[in-house]
């Protein structure tokens, strides 16, 4: 390398970002990073989203990297930057994003002198992500940049942070581009082991109550994974049913889908879970809110479970068959090897377990009833089942990101997903305040999709300032409030477990969201009874700009079906719709949560 | 295998990158997810690869042993995971400073059962001795036990080192 090619570091990180192909930044500048905004200001080839607070660009840039596949980039200043960062990198590393987390930190020679706006990042954030670098010499910059993106997109994606002194972005630096070598120890295991699939393949050419169960892992591996899952059901004729990650993965119309499943999942998908042979889980890391009571989760069944991280497997749930890999490498390859096999599948059992599941799905567990009579209370399902079908009938493509509660659990039982990549809701974390930045992400990416943010009234208020992030950039995110008044979730388990004692969850001095919405320079939009809601919708769906719908909703309303914690997947509450409810909830259920 | 559920003891061998942070990588993880920690001894080796070798004793069930393994091996700076106590006969050693405040007979004793247990004497003064002392773990523990009454006053351990038996290398 010879001293021609030496440019300021803030340059070279630039162009490492570039050969990337990183075409977005969502950050907010500071002391510590005002080197690489200078350098920003003075290209075009990457354009940088200012947020109105740091924990809503990483949630800005999950949005961004699940709407496309690709990583998503977040700038940062140092101390508190990179503290408010925090949230939205375990966000990410509890859902498998990818993302690369840019951080500002002072100066190496003042490094652990409790200088101004100084943390220790790399401390902090060690738990936070799937792996971290502090760069401290000018030579290493360009390749620490590169080899980022490449740990954070393979294998299973997660978030990784680069915290940056500032004297290494001011300094000259070498450039260099992406290694073509393997990295020298971390070498995930993409390709499925041959033997698996053929041991895979012979528990399911003899099962008869089979299902499959899939998780975010196949929307991670790509279009290709979630067609080849589809191809997959469709072939054996199985039943399939997706974690809330998951959705979109295979298509809802699907009568092969039995919904989602898990603690507010359907009936017949946790019946189904619960009453299989042969399970196959592919993607998907048997979270405790979804096998509920773990020593009576699915007590019959031979279990295959295919995923990317070999720590995932034996984790929670002792399996039969481990196949590690990519998840559109192994459905290519369980469809091969299912096609290749000459074992006919037991068709006649399949035929009584399918009877069984429909008559499983005739309890019609999802069934709530709305007063049809103007003046009527607006039920919350019954928003979302009429947001659904509008934005259908609309035609556009959709793009649907939550916050965290009731809202969230209702749009995953009653809005239906086509296709991967459409749905983004925090998970694992449960982060309240993730959808509206999602949204704008999301809204970024695709600019001329209909992006709407299914939130509650509670969730919204925690990253509102983005608010002026939408207007700036004049993005037509649309805000569907489901308002109850209260912290809804939290009210729910207040209900049923706590003796109805609403401790501090009752959302008291709320905003005016439609005066609040024209502040913002949005459109605010309310339906405070059932005959106020399509024309609502109608509105807010041919408003070219931002909106906010306040959405009056039943403050009674719980969300069912719903397996108590410490309960098994048969000891399922259906709502008051249906008879003989049993409530399963124990006192070990209580400390679960 | 053992018994589902029946706890046993495992010495892992963990090669990684010398670098900054591995180290809190491994304690964190452990520490994080709940896994116990009986000893752990870490320190460069391979000269010229810039590559270091951590030595870690757990226990636990055999699933939370393999989830140990799995998730030590899933950290990037990681090169590979060794289950010495699974992969065959190993070899641990700990070495020990062991001082001892005693006065009179027990002196005397002190010094027998050092000399039964080939601990050499490292210093002494006319009201205390130390002992330098390495072996097992277990046959160290055993010395302790015999030196309490004795006038057992402090102790420095190494943590540790072990290796597979044989040709076998991780």
């Amino acid at each position: 390398m010879t001293t021609s090619e030496m440019r300021p570091g803030a340059e070279i990180l630039l162009r490492a970002l570039k050969d990337q192909g990183v075409e977005v930044i969502f950050g907010y500048p500071g002391g510590a990073v005002l080197p690489i905004y200078d350098a920003i200001f003075q290209q075009n080839a990457i354009r940088h989203i200012l947020v109105r607070h740091e924990q809503a660009a990483v949630h800005a840039a999950e949005g961004y990297a699940r709407s496309t596949g690709k990583v998503g980039v977040v700038l940062v200043t140092s101390g508190p930057g990179a503290t408010n960062a925090v949230t939205g990198l375990v966000d990410a590393l509890m859902d498998s994003i990818p993302i690369v987390c840019l951080t500002g930190q002072v100066p190496t020679h003042l490094i652990g002198n409790d200088a101004f706006q100084e943390a220790d990042t790399t401390g902090i954030t060690r738990p936070a992500t799937k792996h971290n670098y502090l760069v401290k010499r000018a030579e290493d910059l360009a390749r620490i940049v590169h080899e980022a993106f490449y740990v954070a997109r393979s294998g299973r994606p997660g978030p990784v942070v680069v915290d940056l002194p500032k004297d290494i972005v001011i300094n000259p630096a070498p450039y260099a581009p992406a290694a073509s070598t393997p990295h020298r120890s971390y070498r995930p295991v993409v390709a499925p082991d041959a033997q698996a699939i053929a041991r895979a393949i012979a528990l399911l050419k003899q099962a008869k109550r089979p299902i499959i169960y899939a998780g975010g892992g196949v929307i991670n591996a790509g279009p290709e994974a979630a067609a080849a899952l589809t191809r997959l059901v469709r072939e054996t004729g199985f039943p399939c049913t997706t974690t809330l990650m998951g959705l979109g993965a295979f298509p809802a119309s699907d009568q092969r889908f039995l919904g989602m499943l898990g603690m507010h999942g359907t009936y017949e998908a946790n019946l189904a879970m619960h009453g299989c042979d042969v399970m196959l889980n592919i993607g998907a890391r048997f979270d405790d809110r979804v096998t509920g009571r773990l020593n009576a989760f699915s007590p019959g069944a031979r279990k295959i479970h295919a995923d990317i991280d070999p720590s995932s497997i034996n984790k929670n749930v002792p399996v039969d068959v481990a196949i590690v890999g990519d998840a559109g490498r192994i459905l290519e390859a369980l469809l091969a090897a299912w096609r290749a096999d000459a074992a006919t599948p037991e068709r006649a059992a399949l035929a009584a377990w399918w009877r069984q599941i429909e008559a499983w799905r005739a309890k019609d567990c999802l069934r709530y009833t709305q007063a049809p009579a103007p003046g009527s209370i607006i039920k919350p399902q019954h928003a979302i089942r009429r947001l659904y079908e509008l934005t259908l009938a609309a035609g556009r493509e959709t793009f649907i990101t939550t916050e965290v509660g009731q809202h969230q659990m209702w749009a995953a039982q009653h809005f239906r997903f086509e296709k991967p990549n459409h749905w983004m809701t925090s998970g694992g974390l449960g982060t309240m305040g993730y959808g509206l930045p999602a949204a704008m992400g999301v809204q970024i990416a695709h600019p001329e999709a209909l992006v709407i943010d299914i939130a509650g009234e509670a969730s919204i208020l925690m990253n509102i300032q983005e608010m002026s992030t939408i207007a700036q950039y004049r993005l037509p995110v649309k805000v569907f409030i489901l308002n109850n008044q209260y912290m809804g979730m939290v009210r729910q388990w207040q209900e049923l477990l706590h003796g109805g004692r609403y401790a501090e969850s009752y959302s008291a001095a709320l905003p005016d969201f439609v005066k609040l919405a024209e502040s913002f320079h949005a459109t605010g939009l309310r339906a405070r009874t059932i005959e106020e809601l399509d024309p609502v919708i109608h509105e807010m769906l041919a408003t070219d700009r931002a909106v906010i719908a306040d959405i009056a909703v039943d403050q009674a309303e719980n969300c069912f079906p719903m397996i108590p914690s410490g309960a098994a997947h048969n000891d399922m509450i259906l709502g008051p719709e249906h008879e003989g409810d049993a409530a399963g909830i124990t006192d070990e259920g209580l400390v679960l949560v | 295998m053992a018994e589902p559920g029946a706890f046993r003891t495992a010495t892992i061998s963990v090669l990684v990158d010398n670098e900054s942070g591995v180290l809190a990588r491994v304690i964190g993880l452990f520490s994080g997810r709940g896994y116990n920690i009986d000893s752990l001894t870490v320190a460069p080796v391979e000269d010229g690869r810039g590559r270091s070798r951590i030595n870690v004793v757990t226990s636990g069930t055999e699933m939370v042993i393999e989830q140990i393994k799995a998730q030590l091996d899933r950290l990037v700076p990681v090169h590979r995971v060794a289950d010495l106590t699974q992969e065959g006969p190993h070899l641990a050693r700990e070495m020990a400073l062991i001082k001892i405040l005693c006065a009179g007979e027990q002196r005397a004793e002190a010094l027998r059962l050092a000399d039964a247990f080939r601990a050499r004497v490292v210093d002494a003064t006319t009201a205390s001795f130390v002992f330098e002392m390495t072996g097992n773990p277990d046959k160290l523990d055993a010395f302790l036990d015999l030196m309490r009454p004795l006038g057992l006053a402090e102790v420095s351990r190494t943590g540790v080192a072990a290796i597979a038996r044989g040709a076998r290398v991780i």
